[in-house]
């Protein structure tokens, strides 16, 4: 995976909950251009683990300047997010990834829906862009728990197709009337919580469309668990994952290869196949089918822990 | 006559499933004259399924129409060709709604035209219901001129655009809804192979 070398130029307050960074290169160089979606992953260093987190893109895909990602502060996660809260200033190096997209627009569509809850926004900031070049037509749909809260406002063009959800507000979004009588050949996106995502498919599923022309991205972050241990089937080698640190994390660490893209259970790049389970596969991924969780023969190490006697990965 | 059957060839090759009823659901059916058999086959399964179609055949002869007719589709329109049918398919697309199925029935230049119709308006190809029936006739787009020979059933064939003796190849363009035509001869002017009748 090729990484970059950046600058912290610009850390913002988005909402008590939510920060805005650019990063640009230290030379003045232009970065990679991408396309709506793609995130990048951000190495965060701390005493002798590295943490790595994905974050979707926010800025201008065209843009070589800089890039841009908004973190939400998850206090219950594995402390990734708090130290890009807590830790990272203005003036900071910070390597990152370079861009990837497992997110993309059909620009087949005859119209995009765009539906994003919480911070969930973040992918469809550089999709809105990337619409307003190709001249597509589309609607976005966010949907935030109070004004306070919803980070993406400061972040949203004022437009007549972007609408804004405050359930505070008694302003519910009605799937249903979001995705009844959409032009034949529309496509729609879901970026949020399980929750919203599982809903946009049931009922696009009930109004006929095509499986094709619905597309998601869950959008999180590997969870802490309790401590355990794997077995490295190749050295024969015991890797311990701490509480904090996800089973990726933990096999990099002691310098196991071993390949990934999403960091977030969604692209499938980190499938590994166990080769000995004696106990029960914590799976956190959106990649597996319920049948292979329950086989136990495969695992995403970028989400998913483990607890149990004794678990040996083909690596 | 039957859903064709074709020999088994490279992945971009289409196959065609065949037809199978979305009950009520609004439905745009394309078919000629050979493929409105497969309509009333369609119809035959499930009535329900004309209550909410518009059917669009396209070079049908006067029974085959009294025959479509007499299942009662919501709507029932008719064009002599593909290219006179164009403009009526693109807008049967743009006014259809989310949900609506469509189902192709009859020579793979219809299905290949229609669906790449439908494609380029954002629908997806597995959206698309085809059943091959009639004529195994390809239509063919040349890669050197690039223009379009319809109904070709021999192998080789000559473009009826730049005049080149082609190669019919498996391999289709989904964007186009054409197959593609390669110089024949290009490595040694005048080398034709036999003409071959082209098989399913
Ligand atoms: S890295 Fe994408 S699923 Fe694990």
């Amino acid at each position: 995976m090729s990484k970059l070398a950046l600058k912290v130029t610009a850390v913002e307050t988005l909402s008590p909950l939510v920060k805005r960074f650019r990063f640009e290169s230290p030379t003045g160089a232009p970065l990679p251009v991408f396309s709506g979606g793609a995130h990048i992953t951000v190495e965060m260093p701390e005493g002798e683990i590295v943490r790595r987190n994905s974050y979707s893109l926010i800025s201008d895909p065209y843009d070589g300047s800089g890039y841009e990602i908004a973190v939400r502060r998850e206090d219950r996660g594995r402390g990734g997010s708090r130290h890009m809260h807590t830790k990272v200033r203005e003036g900071d190096e910070i390597t990152v990834s370079a861009p990837a997209n497992h997110f993309q627009l059909d620009l087949r569509a005859r119209k995009h829906v765009l539906i994003a809850g919480g911070i969930g926004i973040t992918p469809f900031l550089s999709q809105l862009k990337q619409l307003g070049m190709e001249q597509k037509p589309f609607e976005l749909h966010y949907a935030a728990r109070s004004r306070e809260e919803a980070a993406g406002l400061k972040l949203l063009p004022g437009a007549a197709h972007i609408h804004i959800h405050i359930s505070d507000e008694g302003a519910r979004m009605d799937l249903g009337a979001i995705l009844d009588g959409q032009p034949l050949g529309t496509h729609v996106y879901t970026c949020g919580p399980d929750g919203l995502i599982t809903a946009v498919a049931d009922q696009a599923a009930r109004l006929g469309w095509p499986k094709t022309s619905v597309h998601s991205e869950a959008f999180t972050a590997p969870p802490p668990g309790e401590p355990f241990e794997v077995v490295v089937k190749s050295s024969g080698k015991t890797v311990t994952v701490k509480a904090d640190q996800s089973l990726l994390e933990a096999l990099e660490a002691a310098k196991v290869e071993i390949d990934y893209s999403c960091r977030g259970g969604a692209c499938g790049r980190c499938e590994t196949h166990v080769t000995a389970c004696d106990g029960r596969i914590l799976h956190n991924d959106h990649w597996l089918s319920e049948a292979e969780r329950a086989e136990q023969k495969t695992i995403m190490p970028c989400m998913s822990r483990f607890k149990g006697a004794r678990l040996e990965l083909d690596l | 006559m039957p859903n064709a059957e074709f020999s088994p060839s490279i992945d971009s090759r289409p196959t065609y499933a065949g037809l199978v009823s979305q009950g009520a659901a609004h439905g745009i059916m394309v078919a000629d004259d050979a493929g409105a058999e497969a309509l009333c086959d369609l119809a035959g399964s499930d009535a329900s399924v004309m209550d909410h179609a518009h059917v669009l055949l396209v070079g049908a002869a006067a029974g085959t129409v009294a025959r479509i007719e007499a299942l009662k589709p919501r709507a029932l329109h008719g064009a002599p060709d593909l290219d006179a049918a164009t403009p009526l398919i693109k807008r049967l697309l743009s006014e259809a709604r989310m949900g609506t199925h469509l189902y192709l029935a009859g020579s793979e230049g219809l299905m290949g035209l229609v669906s790449a119709l439908a494609t380029a308006e954002g629908l997806p190809l597995d959206a698309i219901q085809m059943e091959h029936r009639g004529s195994i006739a390809r239509r063919m787009q040349c890669v050197h001129c690039k223009g379009i020979t319809e109904d070709v059933t021999t192998d080789p064939f000559i473009c009826s655009h730049c005049g080149l003796t082609l190669f019919v190849r498996d391999h289709f363009s989904r964007r186009l809804g054409v197959f593609q035509g390669v110089c024949v001869d290009a490595e040694a002017p005048g080398e034709v192979p036999e003409t071959q009748e082209i098989r399913a």
